[in-house]
């Protein structure tokens, strides 16, 4: 790696004169499951690192009217908390099904939402790709196995994050800091699409961290699951994923999440999907609608049309298992 | 001839014993090549082409030159300034820490003219595509066709004749420990720590390369993290590590990166093949042939062993060789027996059922090797074979089940190895014999040889292996390190026994015939009423330690291995998801020297095989020419998860004596494996790996353009 300037702060006050307004030139330090990646590889080349380990508040799961998370709270601590497990499901699964023991105890909550994408056109050095300053994405004529089959273009990555669709299905907030001070973004608006911008995959601004996530108290009569699918069970990420929130009124299903991971340049949010079920009582038919519905805006590259009848399947699996709950 | 004694009387061999090194290993004190560090220690790093065809027009060294901390830049590497492949090294560094090194290679500016390329096998074979070597066309016939009685009356004969196209994948080596060396130079001679499965052929292959005396190298291993085949032979990396360290005056460590190591230090070939098999009603099969490409980058070697194992009357087989702009294959566990398993017990399989006949009966129709008609059974038993669906893919639900099976084969024996053994007046022993220990636990049976026939502890005995200073003993490869080292061993020890035998029988007024060595004592004859300790023995050695020679001799050992392997899998069709449940390994290995390190390399094997089957795949990208997946994030490797149940069922037959065991249980585990899907699904899947997009595309029969198909 290249190298930098180190920084570790010990109040949030002191990092409006750290963090640079230019993208890339500063970057912030938590678990460095990510960071040091792209450090080695020299994929970022930042002149400064700012480590936010020694800012305190950042860290816990707070339970009460709702939940809320510290960013700097490890992927290990909220698998394995009796509160999330319980009631925010989706949230604690999805955790669970992120990398390896080692990266989950290292790995943050708000790491794991900002963590680039794992593209290995991305990843390599030696590919200039779109989302490196280059001129094309290597993907279209390329491999592409494992790339967006919705939702892509100009450039086709997905989003790897496993918390990031759960944490939507659970209608989140991310709470944030910068030189304006404390904001907050509703998940439904924190990513955004390639099409809106290119050199990264949310809304953040480069001087900006995140501090939080907040969830509402779940519905009464609320169920929630998540489905991972990956090639390999030790160390792998979704090549596709479904985090469903479900809240029942009897056996009808009065209003309903869906998103997709894995599957788009941002945790996927399928309204059509939702839209075929809500109201409904969850049945094979209603079920298998709402699967296609997922699906029906999905257009394939030339190795991954797979994608589709996985994720078709995967939305089913995961309505099924959350039916036979009732 | 030389015999072992029977396996009543062992005390030690046959049994189970763990590792003498295995606690250095898990406890971080055993030393690996990156672990030697003397004062003075330059760190090597090699710059290596980005692009897969190409000119070196230009290097300019002059930043990375100023960098403090940079002590030699070596601009020479290629050989007329052609790059054939995108890692090939170009420049090498050596600097005070592996940051400086890593900082220079990027400071080195390099101009290359590209050229066109072709980085796959279908890229290379089409018409017109770019040549790899300007001289010689991409297409290379291997060998002489294999031919065998008359091939179309073979085929007119058959009741049943099925054909298909089978595609298997380039697989690397992945070695834990990536390639590497540390050398030293005093005065004129070369010290070469290096992670080698054969110390005396890097003291040769170097000397050679360097223009020196074998005498003034010294080539020393002492523990490696994995070979797999793809470090029998000098490394290019130790080469340059010696020239940078002559000229730096300095020790200098030099190790390939893991990308690196993925592109440059060697790999199993692919293979392309188009193959026919035709049988009587009865099951005997009558006819067979088959055409087959398979590249091994711009080596040679990628040639597949069809028709495997079956003896069949009537056999075309021709072979080619397909020249791309990727790495040099290097030898691999068993090259050229698991391309040839996966497809041809397929097509055995597709007989079958055109016959209407279970795989098994037909594999026994056609089998010619006794010991493996006998662990056919065996294996049949333990998997529970009659639970085979008769209807493939009749499992009710998303997830379908089903059983698969494949036979192994290999040639190995081993001859050549010496040893000298001393044994010291405390009544310590030294083995030294110049193999090495590439993991399957080498050093563990020297030890374990000479304590059984001297009749004492492990703990008496040192054995030193892993030095080219050694007496002579070949590389650790082809399964022959076993059954080249154990006779010597025995060989040595029964002359050092000899030797106390003579000093025994004169303080017993014995005949030296009759003593017998046991449970760490000396006896005059078999009567056993007069004896000593090994140590008393020992101590009238007095200050003269014995020193003998001994060398490998007939009868201890043979060659052939027969084996068999059956799979259990679970596939899910919803998401293409192959799950290997089970997996029983019956292996043959003749007398078993140790149990717990015999059963674990055929785990390791399997493990292999699993991973081959599932998930390994070197993929080349079609825009860039390089390899994409050079991280073990993208080039996937069966992890703890993804280990099935593996049963091991060690075939005894301790009168053939010491038979290697190393490559011949990673041979047919692919092909059981997608016998078991086929089993499950009722859909065959002819590439491999055979992943869950390829099982989707399958099931669902989705029409799909995939490059790496």
């Amino acid at each position: 790696m290249e190298n930098f300037e180190y920084f570790a702060p010990d109040s949030l006050d002191a990092l409006p004169g750290l963090l640079s307004r230019k993208r890339e030139r500063t970057m912030v330090l938590a678990g460095g499951t990510d960071l040091l990646d792209m450090l080695k590889e020299r994929i970022v080349k930042p002149e400064k690192v700012i480590n936010l380990k020694g800012i305190a508040g950042l860290k816990g799961i707070q339970h009460g009217e709702g939940v809320r998370i510290g960013a700097l709270t490890t992927i290990a601590e909220i698998a394995a908390d009796a509160g999330l497990k319980r009631e925010y499901t989706v949230l604690a699964q999805a955790a669970r099904s992120i990398a390896t023991p080692q990266l989950r105890n290292m790995g943050t909550l708000g790491g794991n939402l900002c963590q680039r994408p794992r593209c290995w056109y991305f990843r390599g050095r030696e590919y200039v790709c779109l989302k490196k300053g280059g001129s094309k994405c290597f993907a279209p004529e390329g491999l592409n196995k494992y790339n967006a089959i919705i939702g892509g273009g100009p450039s086709f990555i997905v989003h790897p994050s496993d918390s990031a669709p759960a944490l939507q299905a659970l209608q989140a907030t991310v709470h944030t800091f910068g030189p304006q001070g404390e904001d907050s973004i509703p998940m439904d608006e924190f990513f955004e699409l390639p099409i809106d911008n290119l050199r990264a995959e949310n809304v953040l601004e480069p001087n900006e961290i995140i501090t939080a996530v907040s969830i509402p108290k779940p519905a009464p009569g609320t169920r929630s699951a998540y489905i991972k699918f990956r090639e390999k069970q030790s160390l792998d990420f979704a090549i596709s994923s479904v985090a469903a929130v479900l809240e029942m009124e009897g056996s009808r299903v009065r209003d309903l999440r869906i998103v997709l991971g894995g599957v788009a340049p941002i945790p996927w949010r399928s309204q059509v999907a939702e839209d075929e079920l809500r109201g409904k009582k969850l049945s094979d038919e209603t079920i298998r609608r709402a699967a296609e519905a997922a699906v029906s805006e999905a257009q394939p590259l030339s190795q991954n049309r797979y994608k589709i009848t996985l994720t078709r399947n995967l939305v089913a699996r995961t309505l099924h298992q959350l039916a036979a709950q009732g | 001839m030389a015999k072992w004694k029977s396996l009543k009387d062992m005390s030690i061999l046959s049994t189970a014993y763990p590792r003498l090194d295995g606690m250095d290993k898990v406890t971080g004190r055993a030393q690996y090549t990156s672990d030697v560090r003397p004062a003075g220690m330059l760190y090597g790093r090699l710059l290596t082409s980005p692009y897969p065809a190409a000119k070196v027009v230009d290097i300019d060294v002059s930043r990375a030159a100023k960098l403090a901390g940079v002590h030699v830049i070596l601009t020479n590497l290629l050989e007329g300034k052609a790059v054939r492949y995108a890692g090939q090294p170009v420049a090498a560094v050596a600097a005070d820490t592996p940051e400086i090194a890593a900082d220079a290679v990027d400071l080195i500016r390099v101009k290359y003219e590209k050229l066109p390329f072709a980085a796959d096998l279908d890229s290379a074979m089409q018409e017109g595509a770019p040549r790899v070597f300007s001289d010689r066309e991409n297409i290379v016939a291997a060998r002489r066709p294999t031919q065998k009685g008359d091939v179309d009356a073979g085929f007119a004969a058959a009741d049943v004749v099925v054909d298909a196209t089978f595609r298997t994948q380039v697989q690397t080596h992945s070695c834990l420990e990536t390639h590497g060396s540390m050398v030293e130079w005093k005065g004129e001679d070369l010290y070469v720590y290096d992670s080698t499965q054969g110390v005396h052929s890097v003291r040769e292959g170097l000397a050679k390369n360097l223009g020196i005396s074998p005498a003034q190298v010294h080539v020393i291993c002492e523990h490696m993290g994995g070979g797999f085949g793809s470090k029998l032979q000098p490394g290019f990396y130790t080469a340059h590590a010696a020239r940078l360290a002559k000229k730096a005056g300095r020790p200098v460590q030099l190790m390939l990166t893991r990308k690196q190591d993925f592109l440059s230090a060697g790999n199993r070939p692919d293979s392309l093949q188009k193959l026919k098999l035709g049988a009587k009603k009865d099951g005997s099969l009558v006819a067979f042939s088959g055409t087959t490409w398979g590249t091994a980058g711009i080596g040679r070697g990628a040639r597949v062993r069809q028709p495997f194992i079956y003896e069949i009357p009537n056999v075309y087989a021709e072979h080619h060789d397909v020249y791309t702009n990727a790495g040099a294959a290097r030898a691999f566990r068993a090259p050229g027996c698991p391309q040839a398993s996966f497809a041809m017990e397929q097509l055995l399989d597709e007989v079958a059922e055109k016959l209407n006949m279970d795989p098994l009966d037909l594999r026994l129709k056609n089998e010619t090797n006794a010991t493996r008609r006998k662990e056919w059974k065996i294996g049949a038993e333990k998997i529970g074979w009659q639970r085979r669906r008769k209807t493939p893919g009749s499992d009710s639900g998303p997830v379908k089940r089903g059983l698969g099976l494949g036979a192994s084969i290999w040639w190995p024996g081993g001859r050549g190895t010496r040893a000298t053994m001393t044994v010291f007046p405390d009544g310590k022993v030294e083995v030294r014999c110049g193999t090495q220990d590439i993991g399957t636990g080498t050093r563990t049976i020297v030890a374990a040889i000479a304590a059984e026939e001297l009749g004492i502890g492990l703990e008496m005995i040192r054995p030193l292996i892993g030095q080219s200073d050694f007496p002579y003993s070949g590389g650790s490869g082809g399964s022959t390190t076993a059954p080249s080292v154990a006779p010597a061993i025995k060989n040595t020890s029964e002359k050092a026994k000899a030797k106390l035998a003579e000093i025994a029988s004169g303080f017993f007024g014995a005949s030296p015939e009759d003593i017998i060595f046991e449970n760490g004592r000396v006896y005059m004859d078999k009567s056993r009423k007069k004896s000593m300790s090994w140590q008393e023995i020992c101590q009238l050695l007095e200050t003269q330690p014995i020193t003998v020679h001994g060398e490998w001799v007939e009868g201890l050992s043979s060659a052939g291995v027969a084996g068999c392997q059956f799979a259990e899998v679970a596939v899910d069709t919803e998401t293409g998801a192959i799950r290997v449940e089970k997996v029983v390994a019956v292996a043959d290995c003749g007398l078993v020297l140790d149990r717990l390190t015999t059963e674990s390399q055929v785990n390791g094997a399997v493990i292999q095989g699993v991973s081959y089957a599932l998930y390994e795949n070197r993929l080349m990208d079609p825009i860039t020419g390089t390899m994409i997946n050079a991280d073990f994030e993208n080039y996937k490797i069966a992890g703890a998860l993804e280990v099935p149940e593996i049963e091991v069922v060690l075939f005894d037959e301790p009168e053939r004596g010491v038979i290697g065991i190393g490559e011949p249980p990673t041979i047919p585990t692919s092909a059981a494996i997608a016998n078991a899907v086929y089993n499950a699904i009722g859909v065959r899947l002819r590439s491999l790996p055979m992943t869950p997009d390829r099982v989707l595309d399958a099931l669902y029969a989705q029409p799909v353009t995939r490059k790496e198909d």
